[in-house]
């Protein structure tokens, strides 16, 4: 598809091939990549590559508050390509204080300069949770609290993503008891937000975020909790590699038991990938191959995508089953079978019970007068 | 035939006299429901705690030797519609609306578990001819016997709840049904589907350790914490769950005298397709009036005279003719 004679024609990803240091065959199959993960029809990966290598770079500011800053670390490691030529040269990143080089007063002078210019039209990421108790004094930034700050930021920001569990709705921060009152993004500014969540997110599902509001000018389909579609559509549970083990009823029941070490199912050990949505056994993390993920290492999911369920629910707490909602496989209470008797074929067995009734009758007055020249004989 | 008419007449006269003497010296009583046997073993099924996996479907037929049924027409799925000479046990399940919440009447979904209830004073037992269907005097495990049986299928057409059911489909059926794995339960082993449900939902023991259960859930406050058990009462193997509201019935308690599985939900049980029935057993009324009937044989030698008698008047003019 892509060979020597269409080269020519791309100028744009020759300026790639520079600008990115990777070779042109890798950048188109990252462009694929992206396409694939979000579920795009054949052919959106040109039109990714096209974005990527023409257009503008969208400028990016990246907030942290109340986090750890996993999620930054887990999409430093994504590897097609290496997520730092992506940061510095797909998007611009114009303020992001865990990569910055600068400092103090100048990183500040940074954001305040990316806001101005890029009025209207950055894309803001917003990593970790927002506390907002006692006028939000638990997380200060430049002297700004991070209430003032995610404001600020998203009051011209062209659109806002919550990056992780934290900026989606508290995340761990807001566990019970919640000293900090820690909230997500889009409570905090009182309207929905896309968010990627995950403890930590798998960076391709920003990746993919990002790219699509690149190439198409518009954030992707998300679910009511405003989670993208194409990543977090289905639940852990239905792609799970050990789902057989569940149909067939086998558990494993202790972390080291006979069944563990068969990779039986981890549902008794408080598995949480029948209530979680997320795409996890579907694309692994850290590019390592199979079983790259919580479960596949023999972990249970602990639900980190999903309000109610990670860090809200115990460890060993079972799940509650969303693959029966709204329920398809079941039989139902009173299962109809067949089709019941119509008028016709009531009306032919009435038919033959009649004849068969009368057939009956004549044979049985038959009977009396056959035997009678019996007995007269003897 | 050297019998003698007269003498045949005489012998039969006196056997139904004697015979008739013993039957009214024994009163006729009304019988009963049966007594819970005293090691009685049985199930707890928990439709709240049951999140629909099947598990215990696939142990049952595991345990059982049984194959997977279809109901689509690509046979990749086990997919039984309900019970069957087949299928001992199945999940069905209760939905009206959207089906979003889980024990729910409205917009809600409910699971039931569909299995042989082992009842304390079953009907099966009391219609079977051979007593090939009987109920064990001490763990009152209520067992089937192919080689006694004999076809006539009065068990499947007797039981309120449906659960004997035929082999149709072979020139030498049987009649399938749960029977508590009593095959495993000497090995030490408890019945498959309680040993394989991961929540507690289907739980086996005996009636007093699951009326001790059943009382402990209902004692719980909806919405607390509370310890559940699986597989069976005292095993240990415990997980956390809230508490659920459930309605106040326990099916089973009392249904036809009480059967050796219970039922607990949060939906009422009309609505999961379980009959509302009497206290009184079906089996202690038919027996009554059977052995009421039988007693002493009144019944056959009533019907023999009539039958005599009209034979004896039917025949008089070829006697005359003799």
């Amino acid at each position: 598809m892509y060979d020597d004679s269409a080269r020519e024609d791309d100028a744009g990803l020759d300026v790639i091939e520079r600008k990115l240091g990777m070779s042109r065959r890798n950048f188109l199959q990252f462009c694929t990549a992206m396409a694939a993960t979000m579920g795009l029809p054949a052919g959106a990966e040109a039109a990714i590559a096209q974005a990527v290598a023409t257009k503008e770079r969208p400028s990016v500011i990246w907030l942290h508050f109340q986090e750890c800053t996993g999620c930054t670390e887990s999409l430093l490691r994504a590897e097609h390509p290496t997520i730092e030529k992506l940061i510095l040269e797909v998007i611009s990143l114009d303020y992001h204080e865990s990569l910055f080089a600068a400092a103090g007063h100048q990183a500040e002078a940074a954001r305040h300069a990316a806001m101005a210019r890029h009025k209207g039209k950055y894309l803001l990421v917003v990593e970790g949770a927002i506390p907002t108790k006692d006028g939000g004094i638990y997380c200060k930034i430049g002297g700004k609290t991070a209430l003032e700050l995610l404001k600020e930021c998203a009051a011209d920001a062209a659109a806002v993503v919550a990056i992780g569990s934290c900026a989606s709705w508290g995340g761990m921060p807001s566990t019970k008891p919640n000293p900090t009152g820690s909230s997500g993004v889009a409570e905090v500014l009182g309207k929905p937000v896309v968010t990627i969540p995950g403890c930590p997110p798998n960076p391709y599902n920003f990746l993919s975020t990002v790219v699509h509001f690149l190439t198409f000018a518009k954030l992707p389909e998300v679910d009511h909790l405003g989670r993208p579609k194409f990543a977090y559509g289905r639940l852990v549970h239905e792609n799970c590699e050990r789902r057989a083990h569940y149909d067939a009823g086998r558990f494993a029941m202790e972390f080291g038991d006979d069944g563990h070490r068969k990779g039986y199912c981890l549902y008794k050990l408080g598995c949480k990938g029948p209530e979680t949505y997320a795409n996890c056994p579907s694309i692994l993390f850290g590019d390592v191959g199979s079983g790259s993920w919580p479960v596949g290492t023999g972990h249970p999911c602990i639900g980190c995508t999903e309000k109610g369920v990670g860090f809200a629910k115990g460890i060993h707490e079972l799940a509650d089953v969303k693959t029966v909602v709204p329920p398809v496989s079941y039989p139902r209470i009173v299962e109809e079978q067949g089709m019941g008797a119509d008028f016709a074929s009531s009306a032919t067995l009435v038919g033959i019970a009649g004849a068969a009734a009368g057939a009956g009758a004549i044979i049985a007055r038959n009977l009396g007068k056959r035997d009678d020249p019996d007995q007269a004989d003897e | 035939m050297t019998i003698s008419r007269r003498n045949f007449l005489k012998a039969a006269a006196g056997g139904g006299a004697v015979l008739a003497t013993t039957g009214v010296a024994d009163p006729a009583l009304a019988r009963p429901n049966l007594e819970m046997p005293p090691k009685a073993i049985g199930l707890l099924y928990d439709a709240t705690l049951c999140v629909g996996c099947k598990a215990c479907v696939v142990a049952c037929r595991e345990a059982n030797d049984l194959s997977p049924v279809f109901s689509t027409d690509e046979k990749l799925w086990d997919t039984p519609l309900d019970i069957s000479a087949y299928t001992f046990n199945v999940i069905k399940m209760y939905k009206d609306g959207s089906g979003e919440h889980k024990d729910q009447l409205k917009d809600g979904h409910a699971f039931v578990k569909r299995s042989c209830l082992h009842c304390v004073d079953p009907s099966c037992v009391s219609a079977c001819p051979v007593s090939a269907m009987e109920k064990n005097a001490e763990n009152g495990i209520v067992s089937y016997d192919a080689d006694r049986c004999i076809g006539c299928r009065y068990c499947v057409a007797a039981c309120p709840y449906g659960v004997p059911r035929f082999q149709y489909d072979t020139p030498k059926p049987k009649i399938g049904k749960c029977e508590l794995c009593r095959h495993r339960l000497p090995e030490g082993k408890i019945a498959a589907c309680a040993e394989k449900c991961p929540t507690g939902a289907t739980l086996f023991g005996t009636v007093e350790q699951i009326k001790g259960e059943i009382a402990r859930r209902r004692a719980a406050k909806p919405g607390e914490m509370v310890a559940y058990e699986r597989q069976r009462v005292g095993s240990g193997d415990t997980h956390e769950k809230k508490a659920p509201l459930y309605v106040n019935h326990v099916y089973g308690e009392k249904e036809l005298g009480g059967t050796q599985m219970m039922m607990l939900s949060g939906v009422p049980f009309v609505a999961l397709g379980m009959p509302e029935l009497p206290e009184r057993s079906y089996s202690s009324i038919s027996e009554t009036i059977q052995h009421t009937l039988y007693g002493g044989l009144i019944a056959p030698v009533v019907a023999l005279g009539g039958l005599v008698a009209l034979a004896w008047r039917a025949s008089k003019n070829h006697q005359d003719e003799e």
